[in-house]
């Protein structure tokens, strides 16, 4: 377990990898083709029905072309790129599911331990990240509680969510399978959690986008490629020796 | 540093917009576009393998339904044989059945009502992501397919309406499985009254399992055939020819 400053140890599976890079292309996809079908109508309801003369509880602002996929207005693409990339994402995330409780993944890197949530860990930590230390210097393989956590956050509920929600706006899925709709409290309940869990995702993917940046991207890039993770010193990130950064060889 | 940093989320952001446009670029060559059509395949026939071929919509209380219910597409096909049969009350309104049938066809109003009547309380849901519960009446498309007699080549049915886009009639088309639906209804009352024009008076298909654009209102024609090639562009319908809609609307 021990790791010393500097050393190269294997950080990610194969699983995790390959699951990691596909899941981002279909979230980018879906995101972007989201937001463009999301123009065709961007009101929100809540309940079953809701339509124009109906009130919403949202208005959303028309999504720019340069976020949208297309990127002139076609609802017809956009719905075209998030349905494949819907089932790309929901076979993707049973498949790195199902492997990860195999390969033990999850209880050995996701697993909360009693003592990561006691408020005197957690201030710890807020503190650790406000100081751009990211690992426990004891511990440089495990991922801190607030990663934990919004790893957890993105896999089990925010992803399964949207997926649902995804499946409870489809008339047909709601012929095949009426207790999803009931579950969630009609389609236009579900289509506005879709969205919130859209949001979420994205808030999600930009903290990340920073967080890798500021433990230093190639180290964490290269990590997420090979598997391959050079242990900061002292948990602290040292950006100069990043090999992406310092431009230092691979 | 702080310089290489910003670089490199300028980079990110950067690249973002360069993926994106590749994703228009990508759609307007063959393979891609063909990979990225297949979806509707690939959504159709998980669909119909998770669902049983007569599993029903959800079907709603009168309270629930919408205090107005939407129109959409068409509000009035505005043409002169359009005007002429609303002024006189669609009485001289006939639907012809025909194409792969053994016995053709051409029933009014007065026919529709008298057949077995199906109402249903069901929510129409726009392409567009809103949402309408209204209730509908009228007979199962598959009565009316049964009394006409599919000849076995049949595999389709299409549906051709008063209203025009482009110049020719507005038309979409089923398959058997959700044309012997016991929820699919050529209906002709809506919440208990007449079908207002803008909701395809006198009559219009409702296909409970796919999304509003596949509801032909104003129906005119209902034909049988085999394939549907040789039809409009060939992909079953206005919007799936000219803008490149699912023909499959479950999703």
């Amino acid at each position: 377990m021990d790791a010393p400053p500097g050393t190269v140890i294997r950080r990610h599976g194969l699983g995790t990898r390959i699951w990691h890079w596909i899941n981002a292309v279909a979230i980018f996809v879906l995101l972007g083709s989201g937001l463009g079908i999301s123009n065709a109508h961007p009101r929100l309801y809540w309940g079953v029905y809701g339509a124009n003369f109906d009130a919403a509880w949202m208005e959303l602002p028309r999504f720019p072309a340069w976020i949208t996929i297309p990127s002139s207005y076609n609802l017809a693409l956009s719905r075209r790129w998030h349905l494949i990339f819907a089932l790309v994402l929901g076979f993707g995330l049973l498949a790195y599911m199902v492997w990860s409780l195999v390969d033990r993944h999850f209880a050995r890197d996701l697993r909360l331990r009693r003592r990561e949530l006691t408020p005197r860990h957690l201030w710890a930590d807020v503190r650790a990240h406000l100081d751009f230390r990211f690992h426990d210097p004891a511990r440089p393989r495990d991922y801190n509680v607030f990663q934990k956590l919004s790893y957890i956050g993105v896999l089990f509920v925010a992803l399964p969510l949207a997926i649902l929600t995804g499946i409870a706006l489809s008339p047909g899925m709601n012929a095949a399978w009426p207790w999803v709709l009931d579950l969630l409290g009609g389609r236009q309940s579900a289509r506005s959690v879709h969205f919130l869990c859209a949001t979420a995702i994205a808030a999600f993917t930009v903290v990340h986008l920073v967080l890798v940046i500021l433990a230093g991207a190639g180290n964490e890039l290269r990590s997420m490629l090979t598997g391959r993770w050079r242990v900061p010193p002292d948990g602290r990130v040292d950006a100069a020796a990043d090999p992406l950064v310092a431009g230092e060889p691979r | 540093m702080i310089r290489r940093r910003q670089l490199l989320g300028g980079g990110i952001a950067g690249g973002a917009g360069l993926l994106l446009g590749g994703c228009d670029r990508a759609v307007q060559s063959a393979l891609p576009r063909k990979i990225l059509f297949a979806g509707e395949t690939m959504q159709m026939g998980l669909q119909r393998a998770l669902m049983d071929r007569d599993a029903l919509a959800p079907e709603y209380r009168p309270e629930q339904r919408s205090p107005i219910f939407r129109a959409n597409g068409t509000r009035d096909p505005g043409t002169p044989e359009y005007a002429a049969l609303r002024d006189g009350r669609f009485a001289n309104w006939r639907l012809t059945v025909g194409g792969l049938v053994a016995r053709p066809l051409s029933l009014s109003l007065t026919d529709l009502g008298q057949l077995p009547q199906r109402a249903q309380i069901t929510r129409h849901d726009c392409v567009e992501g809103w949402s309408a519960i209204g209730k509908w009446q009228g007979p199962r498309l598959g009565d009316v397919l049964r009394a006409a007699g599919l000849r076995d080549a049949a595999r389709y049915v299409v549906f051709t309406c008063a209203d025009r886009y482009g110049g020719a009639p507005y038309y979409e088309s089923i398959d058997l499985v959700d044309a012997f639906h016991p929820q699919t209804i050529l209906a002709w009352a809506l919440n208990d009254r007449f079908l207002p024009v803008a909701n395809g008076a006198p009559c219009r298909l409702r296909v409970e399992r796919q999304l509003g654009y596949k509801h032909a209102k104003y129906l005119m024609r209902i034909d049988a055939v085999a394939s549907l090639d040789g039809i409009g562009k060939g992909q079953g319908g206005y919007w799936e020819d000219n803008v490149d809609y699912d023909w499959y609307a479950g999703i």
